[in-house]
């Protein structure tokens, strides 16, 4: 099995399964077209956390953690736990905090764009158009040079952080402590936050897809990257695949629900949909990999992925806290403002952070 | 027998190691290139990337981590 994911079928063998685990956790209760998505959970998780206080959007998804741990031991056994970091850390932080901006604009990361689409979504064809968009902007900063030095191997605890903060996740959603009257850790009663498949399902996808992709280098960002920059169709196969199987799924599922109206947790504003994927895109391409792929590394030991992470927690409460998120009535008051921000942002970071050795 | 063309892709983020790899081979017909790189991840893109464009591809792992990849063609 893992010679055949390791192999040049790897990706597309883990995106056809991750495809056909994200609709049946959709079907189990999680939220419609949301069997995985990064940003939502992420920011779900911030919630709980009561980092922000959207009371309808708090949940300590287990799909998160699972997907540390399950890279985190899939590297143990396979020997590829490997700690590492020092790669513009504070740069990566804001270009997590971006990338979620961005994404909380459009409502998805790039896995949950690519399930909207395979939903019916037709909204999310203006997020996937944003995404490529944004990518290839990041491409041509690659192109001219674009980078942010490389990391250095770390001490072999240092790695063990993150894998800790996914089960100190895990245990505070399974103790569900109160930290006080009003204080956390919070649980949605209504909203998307409180449509959630069964805890230990869920888990145990989060665990499983971490194997699969940490194997496999299942990488949503990287598979448009390496087809548009080289040609290279390696990874892009595992998105066609996961897209793929999600369709087959929803419709025997009778969930393929075709239009722009209507359609779970998603709004039709085609602009911003379009430009905060452009934001969420061109960050994903600078930091090296997609949001799912910066779990996974953070569990190999990824210090830098890490801090990414952090950033995209951050992100999630600065999205709520500042009416920046979108909602299913539309962008939210400073959506706007973010995401212009964020792309200047990352363009500075394009065309500033040069590799110093040429 | 021509120099040895080393790349030092150690540490950097995707694509960088495979975008340095692939500006060592352009133009070259024949030759070695060693490639260090320091995950499993890039040691299977370099390797991926090279093999594609014809060259044979030993992998060294090194004591203190990483790879050194030999190509040649």
């Amino acid at each position: 099995m893992d010679k055949t994911l390791t192999s040049r079928h790897g990706p597309w063998i883990a995106g056809g399964l991750i495809g056909l685990i994200a609709v049946a956790l959709a079907h189990y209760g999680n939220p419609g077209n949301m069997g995985f998505c990064v940003a939502c959970f992420t920011r779900d998780i911030a919630g709980a956390l009561g980092f922000h206080r959207a009371g309808v959007v708090q949940y300590i998804r287990p799909e998160i953690p699972g997907f540390i741990l399950g890279s985190f031991i899939s590297a143990l056994i396979f020997r590829e736990y490997s700690p590492r970091g020092g790669s513009s850390p504070a740069v990566r932080f804001g270009l997590g905090v971006f990338a979620m901006l961005g994404a909380l604009v459009f409502l998805g990361c790039p896995w949950r764009a690519y399930l909207r689409v395979s939903g019916g979504d037709w909204n999310a064809l203006y997020g996937v158009g944003g995404l490529i968009v944004g990518i290839f902007i990041g491409i041509l900063f690659l192109w001219r040079g674009f980078s942010l030095g490389a990391s250095t191997n770390n001490p072999k605890a240092s790695g063990l952080v993150m894998p800790l903060i996914a089960a100190g996740l895990l245990a505070m959603l399974f103790i569900a402590p109160k930290f006080g009257e009003n204080a956390p850790v919070f649980f949605s009663t209504s909203g998307p936050g409180s449509q959630h498949a069964p805890v230990l399902m869920a888990l145990a996808a989060g665990l499983i897809v971490g194997w699969l992709a940490q194997r496999s280098r299942f990488c949503t960002v990287g598979a448009i990257r390496d087809f548009l920059m080289m040609g290279d169709s390696y990874l892009l196969k595992g998105i066609i695949a996961f897209m793929i199987t999600a369709f087959a799924a929803n419709y025997a599922l009778g969930t393929f629900k075709p239009g722009f109206e209507g359609q779970p947790v998603a709004h039709t504003n085609e602009l911003w949909n379009f430009l905060g994927m452009v934001l969420s895109g061109l960050a994903f391409t600078l930091a090296g990999g997609c949001p799912g792929r910066q779990l996974i590394m953070a569990g190999e030991g990824d210090s830098d992925a890490g801090v990414f992470v952090l950033g995209m927690l951050t992100g999630a409460a600065v999205a709520h806290n500042f009416s920046a998120a979108s909602s299913g009535a539309g962008i939210g008051a400073y959506g706007i403002h973010v995401t212009i921000a964020g792309l200047i942002f990352c363009v500075l970071v394009g065309v500033l952070c040069r590799d110093r050795g040429e | 027998m021509s120099d040895v063309i080393t790349v030092n892709a150690s540490g950097l983020s995707c694509p960088q190691p495979v975008m340095l790899t692939k500006k060592a081979l352009s133009g070259l017909n024949s030759g070695r290139v060693e490639v260090l790189v320091d995950t499993a991840t890039s040691r299977n893109n370099v390797s991926r990337f090279a093999e594609n464009k014809g060259w044979k591809v030993e992998v060294n792992e090194l004591e203190g981590g990483g790879y050194k990849l030999v190509l040649l063609k």
